[in-house]
């Protein structure tokens, strides 16, 4: 029987290796170790042995199997690797076929620059105010200590809305108006931006567009200084522009501030650039808004979205930004 | 303001570079936008003496003049100018010679004739503006001296500044100096005019009663007899130049002179012509006219001042404009002269409703100093009678008229050191001010400032921090960065903005920002009013008073206008497809204080291909699809589209989206009537939503639902239904029906066929149910299958398909 045992397991170790397929090679499973196998026969027909031959027979027998199992196992393996390259090399793709020009939305360069500027004022501790675009004339002038016939007022282009009394409605020619609704429903310490939309009855040119953007801040504490000024218009220039710009502030003129400045950046290669407006709250402002001008100070300052947009993608023509043609939307 | 630097030497020692001066007045307010190396040094042109005049062989209009230009030799020019005679001194510009103009000097042959340079005017100059002849220069030069020697004209820096409207002071040669001269601590002086009086008296001369104070704060006069009125000197011509004024007689040239060195404007009457010298200040009455110099008849109006003469007669327009009827002309040998402060909004009216602005008007807008009247007088007279021969009037005659008070402030110490982040003492704050014309008294807690005269805009104690602070230096405050004690950061419904726009953007919208204004007929056109009815005549919208142009004259109620637009400009741009967006405002007319400002979100899609309206569905399926596909991104849970008919909508096409109960906005495809008005080419998908709303349901935050582990089980059942039914309500009413057992309801497919009939459809739906407590029996699943079937047939009028 012995001597049989190597004939069955050279057998099966053929039947396997003759296996091309997975298919094939269960067949040759079953035949080399299924019950009608000759490993199988054999295994039955070990009890029928004399007892001095059965352990012999029995250990001859388990190594043939386990010779037999150990190769099939391998074989699988084999065959499995080869199935898996053959569908590999089936699959392939090429990926340089597949179309590069995916649409995907823009989100415009001053929303792109507005946010970021919320986002520096945020990370710095303040909130963003919001205020209505059509404004009393009163929240607009007035209560910025600009009252009617003051000479400011012309500089301002304002565009008048016609909603109740002649002259009572404006489009806000600037953000300030937001200081007052900021004042009259918040109490001090106050601590927030507002960025929104202004109106001009300006021609537009490369510089100017009668709808622009502004972002105004507006800080009331006990004991706010120029210095906190100074320092604020630094540390947010610093955070939008980058390290290597600093800033300055020069005397100026606006009405609803006194101390007044004019806020420039200084670029890394030395250069100026002018940015805004900014001074210590006027008391009359602050008084307008329900402040008491004895206990609270406070700075305010302004600025161009659209200007700080421009400088930042390096476009030259304002209007550029209001075509709405998907060739420049999609640049940013 | 344009200011020389010679002529700031004329009232402090001011020294230094002239970018470090510009530094200086920029650091106070006065920002340098400019500083130009000017002064007249008239490179390469040089006194010659005419030797000879001959006519030119072949031309009539010039003739041929030998000069001796410094070296005994005859150059031979050929020249325009017949003013000169032989041994006249005259200006020849040489060879090489760059021009003031521009034009370069070269030998060039006239008609044959060699021409070896040029003779000047003092047009070519920059000196006058007599163009017809050669300046003859004053006998005894020496030949060959350059120009600039002669006239002792010297290079010069010239800062061009840009003066703050609260700064009328520094609206004169003297005011910048002042300021400037305290910051470098060298001491500023004004000259006291020296000249001779003689009489009769101004006094006895004329005279002026004010009618009207509240126009006048004071009126000043002089009189100057036996006036030449002239050409200007050389030197005061350049300045005027410089300050960019051109000279045109020495009388108005002095007048100019006198505003621009000491801010204070000034008018002159020819004393012959100003019946007893008498002069009257009043309003004007309805009707009355007056002739201004400039020859044009004006209609004024009671709102404006006006400067009369003893007969009441109107001659000149306070502050504007001089009277035509009493100009000085040749024949003038006596001079009425006028040195009065308006009131600014008086003047600020007049001249704009004249268009009339000037140099002075502007000043008399901005704030002239009541005091400076009669130094403004003597200096006039001083120069008249230096360059015209002017006699001068003993004396002047000022008058006052509603003249405000001096001003004092009492500012604390304590105060301005806390605005400025300074610890100044008081006696350093009166050191910063006094030099400027404030005078400082100490109190117990401050100073008591006395405000000067020209110094209009101080009036609190926050002004006088100002000027400390100009002085002191801004940047000599520091910078600090205050805390907060807040923390910072976006509001709910702004951060949900943020999500919105970025759900937009994930879906392939950019971000359009048309102009907020609409053409009157636009809301017609957009098929958003009636075509009959005008947008104003039914208070649809909302108009401007004053729009720059006819097309932005009415405020947008909704986005569609902008964005059709938007895609039109895309499309002629052969831009192919478009997906735009835009969040913005709208505005309706309301009776409140304001009219009723809200935001709208819209997305507009266009043209085919996976950018645009379509990509495979119709364009209002793709509208649909993008507001569920916000639905979904934002969690609006609850969020409905119905079919609705919608202005400016495709009529079939369209539909409200409905959220919370109440109407969100409207979906659709763009109504092709409207596409075609606005030449649009393709269909286009539209969709336009309230924002409020959608804020409002991203701050609620949600609470977890427990998830079911057993298992579930999924039903299919198709109904046909009438094509009126909409298929969502069809799938509420399945959910209704399972009494909290169906997880979902999905439609996945409709079709329409001649077997079900004209005016129905199959719909078909998937539902699977799943209890949170218990694994459904069979015989549950059988009971919620029939409840739906039921409540579908009974609802909608459908039946099961077999």
């Amino acid at each position: 029987m012995i001597e049989q045992l190597a004939d069955h397991e050279a057998a099966a170790l053929a039947a396997i290796e003759a296996a091309a397929t997975m298919e094939e090679l269960q067949a040759a499973k079953t035949a080399v170790l299924g019950k009608a196998a000759p490993l199988s026969e054999a295994q039955r027909r070990l009890g029928s042995l004399p007892p001095e031959d059965r352990k012999d027979a029995g250990r001859a027998l388990n190594a043939a199997r386990k010779v037999v199992e150990a190769r099939l196992d391998a074989r699988t393996t084999e065959l499995a690797e080869a199935e898996r390259a053959a569908q590999l090399v089936a699959e392939r793709l090429d990926l340089t076929e597949v179309p590069t020009d995916v649409t995907v939305g823009h989100a415009h360069v001053v929303t792109q620059a507005w946010e970021e500027l919320e986002d520096v004022f945020t990370g710095m501790g303040y909130r963003i105010a919001e205020g209505p675009q059509v404004e009393t004339d009163w929240h607009n002038f007035d209560a910025l200590n600009i009252p009617p016939g003051h000479p400011a007022r012309d500089g301002f282009d304002t565009i008048y809305v016609d909603h109740g009394k002649p002259g009572s409605t404006v489009l806000r020619t600037h953000t300030s108006p937001v200081q007052i609704r900021t004042m009259l429903t918040e109490e001090p310490p106050i601590y927030v931006v507002a960025p929104g939309r202004v109106f001009r009855a300006d021609t537009a040119d490369a510089t100017h567009i009668p709808v622009f953007h502004q972002l105004e801040g507006l800080v009331i504490d006990e004991g706010i200084s120029l210095a906190d000024l100074a320092g604020t218009i630094e540390a947010f220039t610093t955070a939008y522009f980058g390290p290597g710009f600093s800033s300055r502030l020069r005397p100026n003129y606006f009405p609803f501030t006194e101390p007044s400045a004019e806020f420039d950046v200084q670029r890394p290669d030395g250069t100026w650039l002018e940015l805004g407006g900014c001074g210590i709250v006027h008391p009359n402002v602050l008084r307008a808004g329900g402040v008491d001008p004895e206990r609270w100070t406070g700075f305010a300052f302004g600025f161009g979205i659209d200007r700080l947009a421009s400088l930042k993608f390096g476009i030259d023509d304002l209007r550029e930004m209001y075509t709405n043609d998907i060739r420049f939307l999609h640049q940013f | 303001m344009k200011v020389l630097l010679s002529w700031m030497r004329e009232f402090a020692p001011i020294e230094g570079e002239p970018a470090f001066l510009a530094e200086q007045m920029t650091d106070l307010g006065m920002v340098v936008e400019e500083v130009v190396a000017t002064g007249r040094t008239w490179d390469g042109i040089v006194v010659a003496e005419v030797l000879d005049l001959r006519p030119h062989p072949e031309a009539d209009r010039i003739q041929l003049v030998d000069v001796d230009a410094g070296d005994g030799e005859a150059l031979q020019i050929c020249c325009g100018a017949f003013n000169m005679a032989v041994g006249d001194l005259v200006p020849l510009a040489t060879i090489g010679t760059t021009m003031p103009g521009g034009l370069e000097i070269a030998r060039r042959k006239l008609r044959g004739e060699w021409s070896n340079g040029m003779l000047c005017s003092s047009t070519e100059l920059e000196l006058g503006d007599d163009a017809d002849g050669i300046l003859i220069l004053d006998a005894g030069l020496t030949v060959g001296l350059p120009l600039a020697d002669a006239l002792g004209a010297t290079a010069d820096t010239l800062f061009d500044l840009d003066i703050e409207g609260n700064r009328p002071d520094a609206l004169s040669v003297a005011g910048v100096t002042r300021d400037l001269a305290a910051r470098l601590g060298v001491p500023f002086t004004l000259p006291s005019p020296k000249f001779a009086e003689s009489e009769p008296s101004t006094a006895a001369t004329g005279s002026v009663e004010i009618a009207a104070p509240e126009l006048c704060a004071r009126f000043g006069l002089r009189v100057l007899r036996n006036v030449t009125v002239g050409e200007s000197p050389a030197w005061m011509a350049t300045r005027l130049v410089a300050a960019g004024m051109r000279p045109i007689n020495s009388v108005v040239d002095i007048s100019n002179y006198v505003m621009l060195e000491l801010g204070q404007p000034n008018h002159t009457y020819d004393l012959g012509l100003v019946p007893g010298g008498e002069l009257g200040v009043r309003m004007a009455g309805e009707g009355e006219r007056l002739v201004t110099l400039d020859d044009v008849e004006r209609d004024l109006m009671p709102a404006d001042g006006l400067i009369v003469d003893g007969a009441d007669t109107p001659i000149g327009l306070a502050g504007v404009m001089g009277g035509a009827s009493t100009e000085i002309s040749e024949s003038t040998t006596d001079v009425l002269l006028e040195a009065a402060v308006w009131d600014r909004m008086t003047i600020a009216r007049t001249s704009r409703r004249l268009n009339l602005r000037s140099e002075a008007s502007t000043r008399f807008e901005r704030g002239v100093d009541p005091m400076g009247i009669e130094r403004a007088l003597d200096r006039f007279a001083e120069l008249a009678a230096e360059i015209c021969g002017a006699t001068v009037a003993t004396g002047s005659v000022v008058v006052d008229g509603g003249l405000a008070p001096p001003t004092t402030v009492e500012v604390r110490t304590e105060r301005i050191n806390l605005i400025l982040n300074t610890e100044l003492a008081a006696g350093e704050m009166a050191a910063l001010l006094d030099p400027i014309g404030f005078t400082s008294t100490p109190t117990p807690d401050g100073l008591s400032v006395s405000v000067p005269s020209w110094r209009l805009d101080a009036s609190i104690e926050e002004d006088i921090a100002e000027e400390v602070g100009r002085h002191h230096g801004y940047s000599r405050s520091g910078k600090r960065v205050p805390t907060p004690t807040q923390a910072g950061g976006l509001t709910p419904a702004q951060a949900g903005r943020r999500r919105l726009r970025q759900a937009l953007l994930g879906a392939g919208y950019s971000e359009a920002m048309p102009m907020p204004f609409l053409a009157p007929d636009d809301l017609a056109r957009a098929g958003l009013v009636r075509a009959d009815s005008g947008a104003e005549a039914d208070g649809a919208s909302i108009s401007l008073t004053n729009p720059l142009v006819a097309d932005e004259s009415v405020l947008r109620t909704s986005l569609l206008p902008g964005l059709l637009k938007a895609v039109v400009r895309n499309q002629s741009h052969r831009n192919g497809a478009v997906r735009l967006y835009e969040l913005g405002s709208v505005f309706h007319p309301s009776d409140d204080d304001l009219p009723d400002e809200f935001e709208l979100v819209a997305g507009i899609g266009s043209g085919h291909g996976p950018g645009g309206a379509t990509a495979g569905d119709s364009a209002a399926e793709a509208a649909v699809v993008q507001v569920n596909r916000l639905a979904a991104e934002l969690g609006l849970a609850g969020l409905t589209v119905a079919n609705a008919e919608v202005p400016g909508l495709h009529p079939t096409r369209a539909g409200e989206v409905r959220f919370r109960g109440k109407v969100l906005g409207t979906v659709g495809e763009v109504d092709p009537r409207v596409l075609e008005v606005y030449g649009v080419a393709d269909r286009a998908s539209w969709f336009e939503l309230r924002v409020a709303p959608i804020l409002a349901a991203l701050e609620s935050v949600p609470t977890q639902k427990p998830v079911s582990l057993y298992p579930s089980s999924d039903i299919d059942l198709a109904f046909t239904t009438p094509d009126a039914v909409p298929a969502t309500d069809v799938a509420r009413t399945i959910k209704k029906a399972g009494d909290g057992l169906i997880q979902w309801v999905r439609l996945f497919d409709v079709f329409r066929s001649a077997q079900l009939g004209d005016g129905r459809r199959s719909l078909a739906y998937q539902l699977r149910l799943q209890a949170l407590d218990r694994t459904l029996t069979d015989d549950e699943v059988a009971a919620v299958r029939q409840r739906c079937i039921d409540a579908v047939e009974q609802a909608h009028g459908a039946s099961l398909r077999g």
